[in-house]
């Protein structure tokens, strides 16, 4: 008889100016698959983090087999029998297989304290054995594939006693013969009584192993269910079901001749046979679930990583950056998505992050000019409205918004033809978010073409002129205006093709 | 179980069996590399590979291995220990000293001494790394300079000559027992006890956690701030009992006695597949490091190159194990992001 | 009546923020610091011995630290990158060597100049195309070239020392302007540290540094080259490392293998000292400008007070382990002051709700 193990009720969780979580709950029972589904943004993670016990809730409470948790820090969370099993995994590339999950916990011998490695050595076997993994206790992580080291995680968890496994997008980097024994590793877990929290965006598993769904959308709690008697319309309704017209400020499009040509761009590993096009005063949407590629694509035509297949035209003339200054050298600019490692510096003021990439053409002889870069900080500045007590201010004092801001302020001060976006409102506040959709109309308007990353519907859709909607590395459909449909676009990002939707 | 059963031992002829274990390892191709470079040596000096040579060669790098194993523990927590020579300096010269002015000291006593000072040298390391939160890099430069300095203070500027020690003291490593002098005896001790503690003792393998992924480590329990005083502890009781060694092994204790040895033991562990970022490594590979630059030191002549040459070897030989080790890195990692999507 | 005493209490605590905090912004200032441990130290030997405060002495002085001083310079750059340079103490043998073969074959002293300076930069430049090119760690690769340049100096100088040099060969190194009593030397120092300094301070290639130490990722994803940087950084150090050499071997007139052992780290300590944070990012000219004259006159006044090099060598290894440490326990009294100010405030708000 399967009996609640996890309730979740009424968890808030506020960060400054944005609204992550909304009375979430959640209701799991032992031996339940229960799939966590919402599109990026929804709240999953945020949900997953407090769980583990890295971030505190703001109001709502958790119950775990009918008491109380208040978790101070994630060993707490780790103890309690709650654990997560990450993408990048928390390993030990150097040491074995048998050492990565006792790290912390080694057996010894009772009288000699001496580390018995034999014991370890056999009881990971045993616990590879019933995961039915054929993986040497011995062998170093780092010579696993990803696939493996996965694995290896879930072996971890289960040594951990846990109750409850949290499985975030597992399979994104997993081919389909690696997916089954996933399955069968779930199928397992759940026969043991343990509950599993699910999160994918792929329905074909969710139908195949989950057994209950809750939906979330804007952190808020949708609806749940038996996965038996629901759909995948169903679902993706619940997923996106919103009114979308008035937020944004659509321009009239003034679209002009291409500006950029994508013919058939791969890099291994990550994206294959890539195509496009983009047009001066053009908003291009691309639109896609994790591990689609989409950055990976931006950061070629950047010209941080290297491609190994394709070519790319500017203007019609071949381009083949060296590096990020090649790129910027033919008016590209690129907002990237990690705001605070790779969108600003942020122990320079904020000035001196404006002025960063047009640096040169600000000095003369090399020699800086502060008069120069003052006007040139005050006009992007105040054009982009930065909320701060002075242009020398430390950028890590600003908000999340606000340093967003200076990002955008930064590139358009470049004068770019080309700007490329990437996932630009994430994680801002809703004020931010609507000075920046006005921001990019307006750019478009006056001629910079754009490329807009995005995992939100409602900005794709509301925002682009067309959408290329990418899936595990491959572009498989591109819509015009006309034809979107959130449907159809979501479908595409799940794997169907543009042939396939229209049948 | 189709793309889980790679990478098993298990698999393939001994041939592919025996090649896919060594080339796993670090190691293995350093021994292949001294084997390489032995062949030709000794063809041309077949005495080189004589009972005395290798006596005389495993005499030579006895220190260093300590030393090596000792700096090897605080490289694997990702830091590094500059003041190795100051801190050997340290306890040579009070080894030296006190066996000058107390010459019934036994000799046990002595290397205690050594030891003992080290150990202290080495917690005010350590410290000042886990608590004072000082980057290892700056903490031993500043107490290269303190410790040498209290050195030339301790010896007042004079230093200890072989006629001012006593001969059991200075006679002792070329003791033989077993027909092994009492110099590789220690340095054998020292290998076991240390690969004990470094494979069989928990806190051993958190130096590998901690150097290898801090955050990971702490995620699951360790004691970051224990481990990082830890490994300086266990380097300076290291540097300062070989520091009595030193003494007792050369007749003399002088103020600028190891003088840049940290580069040496630096070189014996990037040799030996040590990896500077931390959470790689094993004793067994330092030992091979320390014993590869002492085949290389005492191959000199047999070349016809002079003693001058050792450094200039020594650096080219690290240089080259570096890009080795780089590239062989760099070529897995690629592999390994191929696979990732090979559908 | 107690609540008033309360609230009055901490409304004078957040006013006298104010003040006292503009005056603890001050004091942790590093430069300031330094400043006013160089006033203390002059007080101290000046009190102590008659020679010190003597202007021949003083300028004297200079000869035995403006080499290091010159080195510091470079050495900002690579650590301000978060790089480091271990090798430059056996750049300078390797020129030495160079120099001196040079001139014992005839060579004027313009062209010993030249080869001095190519061999550092040239020397310098491997070590930058080999971290940057195979992506490896650079304390790692500058202590194998550590070996290699003093080792080429070792095998072929073995233990003999050059010591024929051209006549006018020994100005620069032991020379003052003329007319004057001022060292070429300190001329020279404070000519390249007016330059470097501006370079970092006021110059985008400053700018640049600074930005590749805070954060490497957003430098690249800014534009900049930041492989090409570093070469450069490396190049320069090599460089520098040349031009000290030339003016120790100017001023010694003879060169042996050994000839500068552990500067490297001497410099090294001079640049920590003045400021520069060892993970880049942070850190002025004028910070090590005070610091090797202040550790230079240290050792001069510890000199005229018959101290031997050892103690020198403890106060200097003691200066820089308490140069890092006090700013982190002053970082410590300064968050505390702050977290129970912004209590005060808080409770402040809530008693007049």
């Amino acid at each position: 008889m399967a009996e609640t193990l996890l309730t979740i009720r009424d968890l808030t969780k506020f960060f400054p100016g944005i609204k992550a979580l909304d009375n979430v709950h959640l209701t799991v029972r032992t031996g339940e698959v229960h799939a966590l589904i919402g599109e990026n943004g929804a709240g999953k993670s945020t949900l997953v983090k407090i769980l583990t016990g890295v971030y505190f809730p703001t109001g709502g409470t958790i119950t775990l087999e009918g008491r109380e948790l208040n978790f101070k820090n994630a060993i707490d969370a780790q103890q309690a029998g709650i654990v997560a099993i990450h993408q990048e995994a928390s390993m030990f590339l150097e040491l074995s297989v048998t050492e990565n999950i006792y790290m912390g916990h080694h057996l010894r011998h009772p009288k000699t304290k001496r580390l018995d490695w034999k014991g370890m050595r056999e009881k990971t076997g045993e616990l590879l054995k019933q995961l039915e993994l054929a993986i040497d206790p011995d062998t170093l992580v780092k010579n696993l594939s990803v696939a493996q080291r996965h694995m290896v995680e879930i072996a971890k968890a289960l040594s951990l006693n846990a109750k409850v496994v949290i499985m975030d997008e597992p399979t994104s980097a997993l081919t389909t013969r690696e997916v089954e024994d996933l399955y069968r590793i779930v199928r397992q877990l759940r026969k043991e009584g343990k509950a599993i929290i699910f999160i994918s965006h792929k329905f074909e598993e969710i139908f195949e192993i989950c057994d209950y769904y809750t939906v979330l959308r804007d952190g808020q709690y949708i609806g749940e269910g038996k996965v038996a008697d629901t759909s995948t319309d169903e679902i993706i309704n619940m997923m996106i079901g919103r009114n979308i017209d008035h937020m944004f400020p659509k321009k009239d499009p003034n679209i002009g001749d291409e500006i950029l040509a994508v013919e058939n761009l791969s890099q291994l590993g990550a994206f294959q046979n890539v195509s496009f096009s983009l047009h001066k005063g053009e908003i291009l949407g691309f639109f896609g679930l994790v591990g689609a590629g989409r950055t990976e694509v931006m950061r070629t035509i950047f010209g941080i990583d290297k491609r190994s297949g394709g070519s790319i035209t500017i203007g019609g003339k071949p381009y083949a950056p060296k590096g990020p200054h090649d790129a910027m050298a033919h008016g590209i600019g690129f907002v990237p998505e990690d705001r605070q490692r790779q969108g600003v510096i942020l122990s320079m003021s904020i000035g001196k992050n404006i002025t960063m990439p047009q640096l040169s053409s600000l000095c003369r002889f090399g020699i800086t000019n502060a008069k120069k870069e003052l006007e040139v900080t005050k006009t992007y500045g105040e054009m982009m409205e930065i909320r701060a007590a002075g242009w020398h201010v430390d950028a890590d004092t600003l908000s999340g918004g606000n340093q967003q801001k200076v990002v955008l302020a930064k590139w358009i001060g470049t004068n770019p033809r080309i700007l490329i976006l990437d996932e630009p409102t994430k994680g801002i506040d809703v004020a931010t978010k609507a000075a920046v959709h006005e921001f990019v109309s307006q750019m478009a308007g006056e001629g910079i073409a754009v490329i807009l990353i995005s995992s939100e519907l409602p900005e794709i859709l509301g925002m682009s002129d067309r959408v290329v909607v990418m899936h595990e590395g491959d572009v498989t459909a591109v819509f015009d205006r006309k034809e979107m449909n959130q449907e159809q676009i979501m479908r595409a990002a799940l794997g169907e093709t543009k042939e396939a939707l229209h049948g | 179980m189709g793309d889980m059963h790679m990478k098993n031992t298990r698999d393939g002829n001994i041939l592919q069996r025996v090649s896919k274990v060594l080339l796993a390892r670090r190691e293995a191709s350093l021994v292949i590399l001294l084997a390489v470079i032995l062949v030709p040596i000794v063809i041309r000096s077949p005495q080189f590979l004589s009972f005395t040579n290798i006596d005389r060669i495993i005499n030579d790098i006895s220190i260093l291995s300590i030393v090596a194993i000792g700096e090897f523990f605080v490289i694997l927590s990702n830091g590094i220990d500059l003041s190795v020579g100051s801190i050997i300096a340290f306890s040579g010269m009070a080894s030296g000293m006190l066996n000058e002015a107390y010459p019934q000291v036994p000799v046990f006593f002595l290397l205690l001494l050594g030891t003992g000072l080290g150990a202290v040298m080495g917690a005010v390391n350590g410290a000042l790394v886990a608590y004072g939160k000082i980057p290892p890099i700056i903490t031993t430069l500043g107490t290269m300079s303190i410790y040498r300095g209290l050195t030339f203070v301790l010896s007042k500027g004079t230093w200890v000559t072989a006629h001012e020690m006593t001969p059991n003291f200075i006679g002792f490593p070329r003791q033989s027992f077993l027909g092994i002098s009492a110099l590789i005896w220690m340095a054998l001790i020292v290998i076991v006890v240390t690969y004990y503690f470094s494979r069989f003792t928990r806190s051993g393998r958190e130096i590998y956690a901690i150097g290898g992924n801090a955050t990971a480590a702490k995620f699951v329990g360790v004691n970051e701030k224990r481990i990082r005083f830890m490994v300086f502890v266990i380097s300076g009781t290291l540097f300062g009992f070989a520091g009595s060694l030193w003494t007792a092994r050369y007749a003399s204790a002088v103020n600028e006695m190891a003088t840049g040895f940290e580069m040496q033991a630096v070189a014996a562990c990037v040799l030996g597949g040590v990896n500077f970022a931390g959470g790689a490594g094993a004793i067994p590979g330092v030992v091979l490091g320390a014993l590869f630059l002492g085949v290389l030191n005492n191959a000199l002549p047999v070349v016809y190159l002079s003693t001058f040459y050792q450094t200039l070897v020594q650096g080219m030989v690290v240089l080259l194990a570096l890009v080795i080790n780089t590239v062989v890195d760099q070529r897995k990692t690629r592999k390994l992001l191929e696979q990732r999507r090979a559908r | 009546m107690a609540e008033q005493r309360d609230l009055v209490a901490k409304t004078r605590l957040i006013q006298e923020a104010g003040w006292r905090n503009t005056l603890i912004e001050l004091f942790t200032k590093w430069e300031v610091l330094l400043g006013m441990i160089f006033v203390l130290m002059v007080v101290f030997f000046s009190n102590l011995s008659p020679y010190f405060l003597d202007y021949f002495n003083l300028m004297n002085a200079t000869f035995q630290f403006s080499e290091k001083a010159i080195m510091a310079l470079p050495m900002i750059f690579i650590i301000m990158c978060g790089d480091i340079d271990i090798s430059i103490a056996s750049i300078i043998a390797l020129c030495a060597y160079a120099v001196g073969t040079a001139s014992a074959a005839g060579v004027s002293t313009p062209g010993l100049i030249a080869i001095g300076l190519a061999v550092g930069a040239a020397a310098g430049m491997v070590n930058g195309l080999l971290i940057t090119g195979f992506n490896m760690p650079a304390i790692a690769v500058t202590l194998a070239t550590q070996s290699i340049y003093r080792g080429i100096a070792q095998a072929a100088l073995e233990e003999r020392a050059m010591t024929k040099y051209p006549s006018q060969f020994g100005f620069f190194g032991q020379e003052f302007i003329p007319g004057t009593m001022i060292p070429f030397e300190l001329v020279l120092y404070i000519g390249l540290a007016i330059v470097m300094g501006f370079v970092l301070h006021k110059t985008s290639y400053g700018r640049r540094l600074y930005a590749i130490g805070s954060s490497p990722e957003a430098a690249r994803f800014s534009g900049i080259k930041v492989k090409k940087i570093r070469i450069i950084n490396y190049t320069l150090m090599g460089l520098f490392s040349g031009i000290a050499g030339v003016l120790l071997t100017s001023r010694i007139l003879s060169a042996r293998s050994n000839i500068a052992t552990s500067w490297d780290l001497e410099v090294i300590t001079l640049v920590v000292l003045g400021g520069v944070s060892i993970n880049g990012g942070k850190g002025t000219m004028w910070g090590v400008v005070i610091a090797s004259f202040l550790v230079g006159y240290l050792k001069f006044g510890m000199g005229l007070l018959k101290l031997s090099g050892t103690i020198m060598t403890i106060v200097i290894g003691t200066l820089l382990i308490i140069a890092v440490l006090l700013p982190r326990l002053l970082d410590g009294y300064k968050n505390n002051r702050k977290m129970r100010r912004q209590q005060a405030q808080a409770a402040l708000q809530s008693a007049h709700a």
